[in-house]
């Protein structure tokens, strides 16, 4: 089962961005797991400087924005 | 061609509504419609070029810039791409730790975050297009000063010792690193990209932006109207008197509670201005509004300890009023005719 995890201090772009990996996975009926990262020292560890930003299983794969549909699918498929 | 607006506006008010200019509602209501449609209109017509340019610029490439400059030249490098960085408040705690992670002084850093909120592609050209080009270039040069005198400050009382454990921690080793290794960091490459992606890129940032603004728009020229339409010219000349030393610090103080971005003060500003406030003093309540914002304070909490905190305050409350002092005292030369 894939780890999303969803960085970012907590603001509202973030919580768009875990909603809308969260309902993309449901449509592909994917099962994973999404947790959210709002510890500043966690987001660092990853060298995130611009937020919300996803990691898959511990690695970085996009940041700075909320992702779109085609990118979570790409994410999923993987 | 922005008589356009002048035009449309007189139709608007004069002919359509029926009002007449030589009432306090008519003169109000043109001002409204005037502004908000020649702002509105210069805002997605800029900020999609501005946004087709800097497609490109992402902070990595920032930070490399900044980390590569010597002392000196990196307090101006640090605002000035703070004043050119898109980035939204959210994200200023992750920069923050990039930023001294990578090793950058906790001043540079500042100066950063200090100009960020004051100076955007926003601000610039609204402040443009009402008060003027001499004007705009006034303020960007006390703006980027503000950031790099801030963070100057901050780095002479070596401000750095009173960040939190995690990110002390990370600022030492990185400057343990780049003692070892004397040769400039890498410099990540711009990514490639086509028109299309940055078309794509800047009606994002448009849409975006717009979708922030428009209501401060709004709100800025009503409240900017309203002054304009209802306070006499020269009332605060006359009332507040003209640049008494004490009014620099009550404007800052007076903004603190005021928390608004750049696009809801600037239209206030020319108001002010225009009604007899000094320069100087209308500057620092604007500057104060702007820049000194408890949320973003709050945020920062989480990398600073306390007393940190206070003394950046201090620092910025401080720097404020000088600029409103200077500019009182040097605008009878600066805007002569203004």
């Amino acid at each position: 089962m894939k780890r999303f995890e969803v960085l970012g201090t907590g603001c509202k772009k973030c919580v768009t961005t875990a909603e809308s990996i969260e309902r993309v996975a449901q449509e592909l009926g994917e099962s994973i797991e999404v947790v959210k990262v709002t510890d500043p020292a966690k987001i660092m560890e990853y060298q995130v400087m611009s937020t919300p930003a996803v990691a898959v299983d511990g690695t970085v794969v996009h940041s700075g924005s909320i992702p779109d549909h085609a990118k979570i699918v790409s994410w999923l498929k993987a | 061609m922005l008589e356009l607006f002048t035009s449309l506006a007189n139709w608007l008010t004069y002919d359509l509504m029926g009002l007449s200019p030589e009432t306090k509602l008519g003169t109000s209501i043109h001002f409204f419609i005037e502004d908000t449609t020649k702002i509105l209109f210069l805002l997605v017509v800029m900020i999609y070029v501005i946004a087709l340019a800097r497609a490109s610029l992402n902070l990595e490439r920032v930070r490399a810039y900044i980390q590569q400059k010597n002392r000196l030249v990196g307090y101006f490098f640090g605002s000035g791409f703070g004043a050119i960085t898109p980035f939204c408040s959210c994200s200023s705690i992750p920069l923050f730790l990039g930023f001294t992670s990578a090793g950058i002084p906790l001043g540079i850093t500042m100066a950063f975050l200090f100009t960020s909120p004051i100076i955007n592609e926003v601000a610039v050209i609204m402040l443009w297009s009402l008060l003027g080009w001499k004007f705009t270039l006034a303020y960007i040069v006390i703006g980027m000063a503000v950031g790099i005198v801030g963070g100057m400050i901050l780095d002479s009382i070596k401000g750095e010792r009173w960040l939190k454990d995690f990110a002390a921690k990370a600022y030492q080793n990185a400057a343990t690193e780049a003692r070892n290794h004397t040769d400039n960091p890498e410099m990540p490459e711009a990514p490639k990209l086509t028109f299309q992606e940055r078309h794509q890129f800047a009606k994002d940032e448009l849409k975006e932006i717009l979708g922030r603004i428009w209501k401060w728009v709004l709100i800025g020229v009503g409240l900017g109207a309203a002054l304009h339409g209802f306070v006499p010219d020269g009332w605060f000349a006359e009332n507040l008197g003209s640049g008494q030393w004490w009014s620099v610090p009550a404007a800052v103080l007076a903004g603190l509670p005021l928390y608004s971005n750049a696009t809801g003060v600037i239209p206030v500003m020319e108001s002010l201005i225009v009604k007899g406030l000094p320069v100087g003093t209308t500057l620092a309540f604007c500057m104060s509004t702007v820049a000194a914002s408890f949320p973003e304070f709050i945020m920062l909490k989480q990398v600073m300890s306390f007393r940190l905190l206070a003394i950046i305050f201090v620092i910025l409350l401080a720097n404020f009023m000088v600029v409103g002092w200077v500019i009182n005292a040097i605008s009878p030369w600066l805007f002569s005719g203004f």
